[in-house]
């Protein structure tokens, strides 16, 4: 096999990535612009890190911050266990009842436009409050299930296609030595799909900590998250302190994704030279 | 085992859609809810259902609606259009590249879509507007005199969701050109096929389950959006997501709002099942 690609081909590569990360390197510029007017650059007293300091006692957003975090782990947590049992029933088991509908279900939020899950789950909770009581009102318990219902369907595909590659001959050795259903699955299967699962973990917790749409709908008074409280202030015009936030989420992102991958590529090799 | 996952899709994504389904029929009220049950009891032992169509007759008799729909189809259509056109090369380059290279390009691809949607779009506020920096670029350059108007036009909206959808049309596709044998290509030219020729006839064919599965990935969640229109399109900007959410959050006009979801859900439906079929097959393929 050969490596060669045409000078299209590398043009488009070039102005692709140019395309991509442009604007997410002119957030990060302009972060340490001191003037209030964001993309008019000032000369004289830039750089500097004051919108950082006044990102830091914005109690707003601090406030929105802390809300989005705690919806985010929860939401991280529990879209793992329910993705990783659905992934793992669609990819074990070819025939059971309902195989069809659950791979529909899992599947369709994925391209559902947000707006009409995020309507969908409203009018749920305000007709479940009516008929039984729960939920009393909506805040962060409605935002989670919410949250939780678009991303372990994302779990569910990152689980199913990492078992599609799984060598089941582990799990039948592991059998044949008298290792029961759940120990192998504890000590066998877990262990190795466990990058696949982290890497769940590490989405759902993005998407939640990104999501305005579902949130908007799912929120009740006081439990404005970080998206909603950014895209009202951002409705308004460019803020220097959105761009440190956002700075600030891309260098978390980064060395998160870095570091993950740096581990699972390090994993992959150390499997390699075991077998 | 996996009861538990049926259950909790079955109770917060199936059976909304009958309560979305429901409300769409019923009459607005200036109430808490804002809407009239459909069932009722009438006089002590009859049960009155009260279905009405007004909502829907109502989203075709206003041009608004019907607009906003046709739109929303013409601009996600378009988009995926431009996202084939910027990802496809892309996708391509980084399957065709040295291993080592491979996985750090589609690292790159990666990382933007992890970082937040929302702020990505802003940054493009930064980008477009009339002291924005593409501005400022071409003014120094003296290539205009006067700043262009870019941001709330519908081209600033297209740029936002080429942009933010990107990925999603390059990763699937990306994972279906991984698995080409490109001995086909080199077998090709040997026979005297031109590179395009061969790209024609060859890649484009083999690679059909790529772009439909990630053409998918972004008609769909693009006809309904309301991130992007919201915050670059400007207020003429009609798309069917954003009158969804006006007619919820601003109207209160519920029923309206679950009619609107109900006829985008319609036309989406069969999108959707081609998506899985799609799936379906790709999956199959490669086992």
């Amino acid at each position: 096999m050969n490596y060669r690609s045409s000078y299209f081909i590398l043009t488009c590569l070039g102005f692709g990535f140019a395309f991509l990360y442009i604007p997410i390197l002119s957030m990060v510029v302009f972060s340490f612009n001191a003037s209030k007017l964001v993309t008019v650059w000032d000369t004289a007293n830039s750089p500097t890190l004051k919108w950082y300091y006044s990102l830091l006692n914005n109690e707003e957003i601090l406030d929105a911050a802390w809300i989005s975090l705690k919806v985010a782990v929860i939401n991280a947590s529990g879209s793992v266990i329910l993705g990783t049992l659905a992934g793992f029933g669609l990819a074990r088991f070819s025939q059971f009842r309902g195989r069809f509908t659950l791979n529909a279900m899992t599947t369709a939020p994925l391209v559902m436009p947000e707006v009409i899950t995020g309507l969908s789950l409203l009018l749920l909770f305000v007709a479940l409050e009516q008929l039984i009581g729960w939920p009393a009102g909506r805040g962060i318990t409605t935002m989670t299930i919410g949250h939780m219902t678009f991303s372990m369907a994302y779990v569910t595909v990152i689980v199913n296609s990492r078992l599609a590659t799984f060598d089941t001959a582990l799990e039948e050795a592991a059998m044949d030595l008298g290792a029961r259903p759940l120990k192998v699955f504890f000590v066998i299967t877990l262990p190795i799909i466990f990058p696949a699962i982290l890497s769940g973990w590490l989405l759902a917790f993005t998407l939640s900590w990104d999501d305005l749409v579902i949130s908007s709908f799912t929120s009740g008074p006081g439990s404005s998250t970080l998206p909603m409280v950014v895209f009202s202030k951002v409705r308004l015009g460019v803020s220097p302190e959105i761009n440190v936030l956002a700075t600030i989420t891309i260098t978390v992102v980064t060395l998160m994704i870095v570091g993950v991958s740096l581990w699972m590529s390090r994993m992959a090799k150390l499997d390699k030279a075991a077998a | 085992m996996v009861a538990l996952p049926y259950l909790w899709l079955l109770l917060f994504f199936v059976v909304p859609f009958v309560i979305v389904l429901k409300i769409s029929f019923s009459d607005i009220d200036l109430a808490i809810p804002p809407y009239k049950p459909l069932l009722e009891w009438v006089g002590r032992n009859s049960l009155a259902i009260k279905v009405n169509f007004n909502n829907y007759a109502f989203l075709f008799t206003d041009r608004l609606y019907i607009n906003a729909f046709l739109n929303s189809i013409k601009v996600a259509f378009l988009s995926t259009v431009l996202c084939l056109l910027v990802g496809y090369p892309m996708a391509y380059g980084i399957a065709r590249a040295k291993p080592a290279t491979r996985n750090l390009l589609l690292l790159l691809v990666i990382l933007p879509f992890w970082t937040s949607l929302l702020l990505r779009v802003y940054a493009w506020i930064g980008l477009l507007k009339a002291n924005g920096v593409i501005n400022n670029v071409l003014l120094w350059l003296g290539v205009i005199h006067d700043p262009l108007t870019m941001l709330y036009t519908p081209f600033a909206m297209y740029v936002g969701i080429v942009y933010s959808y990107l990925p999603f049309l390059i990763l699937p596709l990306y994972a279906n050109l991984e698995k080409m044998d490109w001995q086909l290509l080199e077998a090709a030219e040997d026979l005297g096929c031109r590179p395009w020729q061969a790209f024609y006839k060859i890649t484009l064919p083999l690679s059909r389950n790529g772009i439909l599965a990630g053409s998918m990935l972004v008609f769909i969640p693009a006809v309904g959006e309301f991130v992007i229109p919201a915050l670059l399109g400007g207020p003429n900007a009609l798309m069917i997501g954003r009158v969804l959410w006006d007619e919820f959050f601003s109207n209160r006009a519920w029923p309206v709002a679950s009619a609107v979801a109900i006829l985008l859900l319609l036309l989406l439906v069969p999108f959707m099942m081609w998506y899985q079929s799609v799936q379906a097959r790709e999956s199959a393929g490669a086992r």
